[in-house]
């Protein structure tokens, strides 16, 4: 691999292609529980989004100039996880700081980022697929951003099936799985547009 | 070699993120000296950035915390009278509209970045930490012991309240723990406080006190709180308590007879049977020295060799059957102390003897 892409095609393709949830399944446990409301859902999208790009670099740099030349390849999951973890604190008591309103609506979904797969699957796609500094930045930023999407049409889905006249053995998770089975299935029909990973 | 490398890695990468979050912390999060005006009369300088509820604590302002500042009790309720931005999504499940409206917030859940007004009520000013030794323990049924507790320093609060004790990590238990009881002595009595604690199985703090305190342990308190008091009225007043209800009904008691009051008052205390019973003659002594205080013991269960002379049914029948027989004319007040079932029956029983709901008082444990 190590192919030149565009890094906006890898963005593309992160988001749309190869969705982090509905083609890879990463990140499924907050993409149901947080999708009753299209609002935090939203939220949530945005933290992820955000989160996902800058702890794709940073752990780009990580792993390249400190891991790699120490030959301390299988140490990454461990120190993915601590440079995420202490990321996530880092920004909440920015956020805090400097943007009151930001930290109301992110408020509470910042600590659940810190395990939220989708965050480390993404770095771990970034350093399988040797992507460049600039192709992770905008892989990040991608993933995240399908990430968002499909959260944001999930709740909306869900908040529309609660008016509906549901048979009683679908209401809630059962209805929900369905929602995204469906999702993923209409997903699938971008694959090919796109001939990248 | 290349686990040393992989150790002295994993270390450093850990301590440099550790002092970028602490440098952070120092700096992001220094809000500098600001300022909480409390009721409109007491203005605290301090240091911006943590919580209400731990800022007021450094200042020894006690809010009521069953939780410990988790966000999982809802019992820290401050009203803050400065617009300190919307209420976050962690206070929402503990706040009703009227509250919300009323400017109410859970004092754990905000922080203070800059100057605050808040209000709180004048009472917690007298909640203080004290740190106590154990003088005595007695057994004074099966399950129920009754502790005594000297105070280095002399303790204010009203009969009936209560304190919070907090039992230090121990064995498989992580971390302090806090539990309320009421105060069985009366206010007159200042340099301690005695609590009746009955085991309740499997209980952290019971459990502690019944299997490991012993006499010169060394606990902390944390006290007094609550709005369980007499009230200042000529009404009849109805006790009505089971077990370790006991406890603040006896305080009320003794501050009565210590104050020469005069009221009429009948003391309905339930239990199973006559090894649930104690104070008996203590109470005996009471209703010498006060005319007009009745205490009736009832049994629900008295067992043949008991040879039980007293009332015996549940402790709601024995009420309704007293009061039935006074008649429902005379104006009543009533204080019970017990566990929520029969707190909500005896609540039945006297609304239906014309005993207005806001003259019912209660601490409830379950």
């Amino acid at each position: 691999m190590g192919v030149p892409l565009n890094p906006f095609v890898i963005m593309i393709a992160a988001a749309l292609t190869s969705n982090m949830v509905l083609s890879n399944f990463l990140g499924m446990c907050s993409f149901i529980s947080v999708s009753k409301d299209i609002k935090t859902a939203n939220g949530l999208g945005m933290a992820v989004t955000f989160v996902l790009t800058l702890t794709s670099v940073l752990n780009y740099i990580v792993y390249y100039y400190i891991l790699l030349p120490l030959n301390l390849d299988y140490l990454r999951y461990i120190v993915f996880i601590v440079v995420i973890a202490a990321f996530v604190q880092f920004l909440e008591m920015v956020i805090d700081r400097f943007s009151p309103a930001l930290y109301i609506n992110l408020g509470i979904f910042l600590p659940l980022i810190t395990v939220n797969c989708a965050i480390l699957g993404g770095v771990l796609f970034m350093i399988i697929r040797e992507y460049s500094l600039i192709q992770s930045l905008f892989f990040g930023f991608g993933s995240g951003a399908g990430w968002w999407l499909a959260i944001v049409a999930l709740s909306a889905m869900r908040m529309r099936m609660r008016e509906k006249d549901l048979p009683p053995q679908l209401v809630g998770p059962g209805i929900t799985m369905i929602i995204i089975g469906i999702m993923a299935l209409a997903f699938m029909g971008f694959s090919g547009m796109l001939p990248v990973q | 070699m290349q686990i040393v490398i992989s150790a002295l890695v994993i270390g450093g990468i850990s301590a440099v993120l550790a002092a970028i979050l602490t440098i952070a912390d120092a700096l992001v999060n220094n809000y500098g000296e600001v300022s909480i005006r409390v009721n409109d009369s007491k203005d605290l300088k301090v240091k911006g950035g943590a919580t209400l509820l731990s800022t007021l604590a450094s200042e020894k302002i006690f809010i009521p915390s069953a939780c410990g500042g988790k966000g999982s009790c809802g019992l820290c309720k401050v009203k803050v009278l400065t617009d300190i931005g919307p209420i976050l999504p962690t206070e929402l499940p503990y706040l009703s509209e009227k509250e919300k409206k009323n400017k109410i917030r859970l004092s754990c859940q905000i922080k203070v970045k800059s100057d605050i007004s808040i209000e709180i009520p004048e009472e917690l000013f007298n909640i203080r930490e004290y740190i106590a030794s154990v003088s005595s323990i007695v057994d004074v049924t099966h399950d129920i012991k009754e502790v005594f507790f000297d105070l280095e320093n002399e303790i204010g609060f009203k009969a009936g309240q209560y304190v919070q004790l907090i039992v230090p990590a121990h064995g498989d238990i992580k971390g302090e723990t806090m539990r309320a009881y009421s105060m069985s002595s009366q206010p007159s009595v200042k340099n301690g406080v005695e609590l009746l604690i009955r085991l309740v199985p499997n209980g952290i703090v019971t459990t502690y006190i019944h299997k490991m305190l012993k006499v010169g342990d060394r606990i902390r308190i944390l006290g007094p709180f609550g709005d369980f008091f007499l009230r200042d009225t000529d009404s009849d007043i109805i006790f009505i308590a089971g077990g370790s209800g006991m406890a603040p009904i006896k305080s009320i008691i003794h501050d009565m007879m210590e104050r020469n009051m005069k009221r009429n008052a009948y003391y309905f205390f339930g239990a199973r049977s006559k090894r649930d019973l104690f104070y008996l003659e203590e109470m005996k002594e009471v209703e010498r020295k006060m005319p007009g205080f009745h205490f009736i013991p009832a049994l629900s269960d008295p067992l043949p060799e008991d040879s039980w002379s007293g009332e015996t049914g549940l402790i709601t029948d024995v009420v309704d059957r007293y009061l039935s027989e006074q008649g429902d004319e005379i104006d009543r007040e009533a204080y019970l102390c017990g566990s929520p079932g029969m707190i909500n029956a005896c609540i039945g029983v006297l609304t239906k003897h014309n005993v207005l709901e806001e003259k019912i008082f209660y601490d409830k444990f379950g």
